[in-house]
């Protein structure tokens, strides 16, 4: 075990995946240069060097801008042989590539009656909360759970984070990863070895009685700060991290919700639609008769993302929000200022 | 040309009037609704096709679009599988889930054709990766045809198989119309001189219809892509003979009858027989050829005629290479 960032083991993830396997090749803008400090060997950008040293030139390959060539072609190199890792920096660039995505990414396989895999991952980092502006802000996984043929992760801590991405790395099928930029710095003690955390299976990040927070992304520690406020007050929550999106581990939440009778759901992404939505579905379907109290939804707007930061601040699921919607489904009186601010 | 064996010589013919017989049978299943949905043949490109896909080797890739069954058939392969998935039985080559559409071989190296005009472009550059990062020596082909010619995609992709010099041949199928509109009218100057933009070669086969002169062409685009000198351009002048998709009825004809009629006087499939009996074919043995195609089409027919239509519960299957996610 050693300390290590998100951005680290995303690094040391690529890297075992790459000494594993020489099918494994990334290919993204400003990977050769290691620019957002992935392409690196070690736990930070400049140790061990980068990848682009050790693997070379035929295995890290810069791309121009153009995403929707650069995913098609992805596709048809995981289709004969090639398992690439495709680095497309901001996820809001996923959508130059969407005919590439729905129709020949996620469809191949099964249009082709299983002759086709499609072993690839799609990285994409989402910039919100960093005042980029509408361009770089979107959350926009909600949309690309509504492809079936995809799998989708969103890790919310570095093991997660090292051991998803493995996961997915070591797929057949195609996987998209949105990491919250957010999130990048965040350090915890991780393994140091290879690892593989399942994907479909989530994590429950803390253990409570009273209400389950089904958190994604980073809205994960959010929920965290949110329940040890609340525990002071003598409120136990429950805090379940998916960690994949699709497939969903449903029987996770539903298990949780059963015991604790209520539920919350804190994401970063639009309110319509969104994987909170389809969560709250699913509970409503299937665990009825456990809710002591309507379910509440903690999620941005359905709102584009201003860029002042006195603007943005307010779109984002929070520790204040996230504890105001608790209350809520508890019934507790609200606090003094987050009333105002549930969503 | 001389170099050609007199045995490629006629599987040449073969394969053309293997597509032929194919699509002819298959337009008259649409009409009589044996085949659900629509088709787009091939009927008239059959040298366009043959002479690029001939120049391939076995384990060549290819991509190609919505006109798509004379890609497979001109890769060898066999009939029957892709005649039952026309007609959505359990024994079509994607198992009744693609359809005409759809078609895909991989066992030929037939990666899938696209519905979606452009976009299968890139699978066949990614495809000329693997084999450069694996250095495999194969080499892969895009057909696409005048209408994808002006999607963004296929300059995106030009643009990487040229900076990597990837073993790729962007091979446009120019039948002068997208649907109903003429090429002229949407496409700014001559799609091959576009390949200079990209650096590589850009060749135009004014008659697509001579499919020695269509081999040589993507023969040579093959061997420069096999040496590792990079992708080229290569741009076939051909014609359609029926509708857009079988069972289209237009009010105007887009088409001018001297045009087509002049297209029809230089049919490929006849003019390669009048070649090859100037080669000393026997031509007996010709009519014996297109007899045995004929034979093939009808046994393609009746194996599609003797095979069960698919589980229901197969539309619940391969979606993702496990079943943890289907509902």
């Amino acid at each position: 075990m050693s300390v290590m960032s998100y951005l680290g083991a995303i690094g040391a993830a690529q890297r075992e995946a790459m000494d594993a396997d020489e099918r494994v090749v990334i290919i993204g803008e400003d990977v050769e240069a290691n620019v957002y400090g992935t392409t690196g060997g070690g736990k930070s950008r400049s140790d061990k060097g980068d990848f682009l040293q050790m693997y070379g030139k035929n295995r890290i390959r810069n791309t121009p801008i153009s995403e929707e060539g650069i995913v098609g072609a992805a596709a048809g190199a995981a289709m004969t042989g090639l398992r690439p890792i495709v680095d497309l920096s901001y996820s809001s660039f996923l959508y130059m590539a969407m005919d590439q995505f729905v129709n020949q990414v996620a469809k191949n396989r099964y249009m082709f009656g299983g002759q086709a895999s499609m072993p690839v991952v799609f990285r994409s980092a989402m910039f919100y909360g960093m005042n980029t502006g509408a361009h770089h802000s979107d959350r926009p996984y909600p949309m690309f759970m509504n492809v079936p043929g995809l799998k989708i992760i969103a890790p919310s801590s570095p093991s997660d984070a090292k051991g998803l991405l493995r996961a997915a790395i070591d797929s057949d099928d195609p996987v998209l990863t949105f990491e919250a930029c957010l999130l990048w710095g965040t350090k915890e003690e991780v393994d140091d070895n290879e690892f593989w955390i399942p994907l479909g299976v989530a994590r429950t990040v803390r253990e409570g009685t009273d209400v389950t927070v089904v958190a994604i992304s980073g809205s994960v520690p959010e929920a965290i700060l949110a329940a040890e406020d609340l525990a002071a007050e003598g409120v136990s929550v429950e805090i379940i991290d998916p960690r994949t999106l699709v497939p969903l581990d449903r029987d996770a939440i539903v298990r949780s919700v059963v015991k604790t009778g209520r539920l919350v759901v804190a994401e970063p992404a639009h309110r319509t639609c969104g994987a909170a939505a389809e969560i709250s579905a699913i509970v409503a379907e299937d665990a009825f008769d456990a809710l002591r109290a309507p379910i509440v939804r903690v999620t941005a707007p359905d709102m584009q993302i201003p860029f002042s930061p006195s603007l943005e601040s307010q779109m984002y699921p929070t520790r204040l929000t996230i504890a105001a919607a608790i209350r809520r489904v508890l019934d507790l009186e609200p606090a003094l200022t987050s009333a105002s601010i549930i969503r | 040309m001389a170099d050609l064996s007199r045995d490629t010589l006629l599987e040449m013919q073969r394969r053309m009037l293997r597509i032929r017989a194919f699509d002819e049978r298959a337009s008259k299943m649409v009409k009589r609704g044996h085949i659900p949905g629509t088709v787009h043949t091939s009927i008239g490109q059959e040298a366009q096709v043959v002479g690029a896909t001939m120049a391939l080797g076995d384990g060549d890739y290819m991509s190609g679009n919505h006109r798509s069954h004379g890609h497979p058939i001109g890769k060898g392969s066999p009939l029957g599988p892709l005649m039952a998935e026309l007609v959505g039985k359990a024994t079509g080559v994607c198992k009744g889930k693609g359809g005409s559409l759809h078609l895909a071989d991989f066992a030929v190296g037939s990666l899938g054709e696209s519905g979606i005009v452009g976009s299968s472009i890139p699978i066949a550059t990614g495809a000329a990766l693997s084999s450069k990062v694996l250095n495999n020596g194969k080499v892969a082909l895009a057909f696409f045809g005048d209408g994808a010619a002006n999607q963004g995609v296929l300059y995106e992709s030009m643009n990487l198989a040229g900076v990597w010099k990837l073993p790729m041949i962007f091979l446009c199928e120019n039948n002068q119309y997208a649907l109903s509109t003429p090429a002229h009218t949407v496409t700014s100057g001559v799609i091959a001189e576009r390949a200079a933009g990209f650096g590589m070669p850009g060749i135009r086969v004014e008659n697509g219809q001579d499919i020695l002169a269509v081999y040589e062409a993507v023969s040579a685009a093959v061997d420069r892509a096999r040496a590792g000198e990079g992708p080229s351009l290569v741009e076939v002048v051909t014609y359609r003979y029926n509708e857009h998709s079988e069972g289209l009825r237009l009010k105007t004809d887009y088409r001018d009858a001297d045009e087509r009629a002049a297209w029809l006087s230089k049919d490929p499939i006849v003019m390669f027989r009048e070649y090859l009996e100037g080669q000393g074919f026997d031509p007996a043995q010709l009519d014996e050829l297109e007899a045995d195609v004929l034979a093939e089409v009808d046994a393609a027919v009746e194996f599609t005629n003797q095979s069960p239509y698919p589980d229901p519960s197969v539309a619940f299957d391969d979606l993702y290479t496990d079943k943890e996610v289907a509902a």
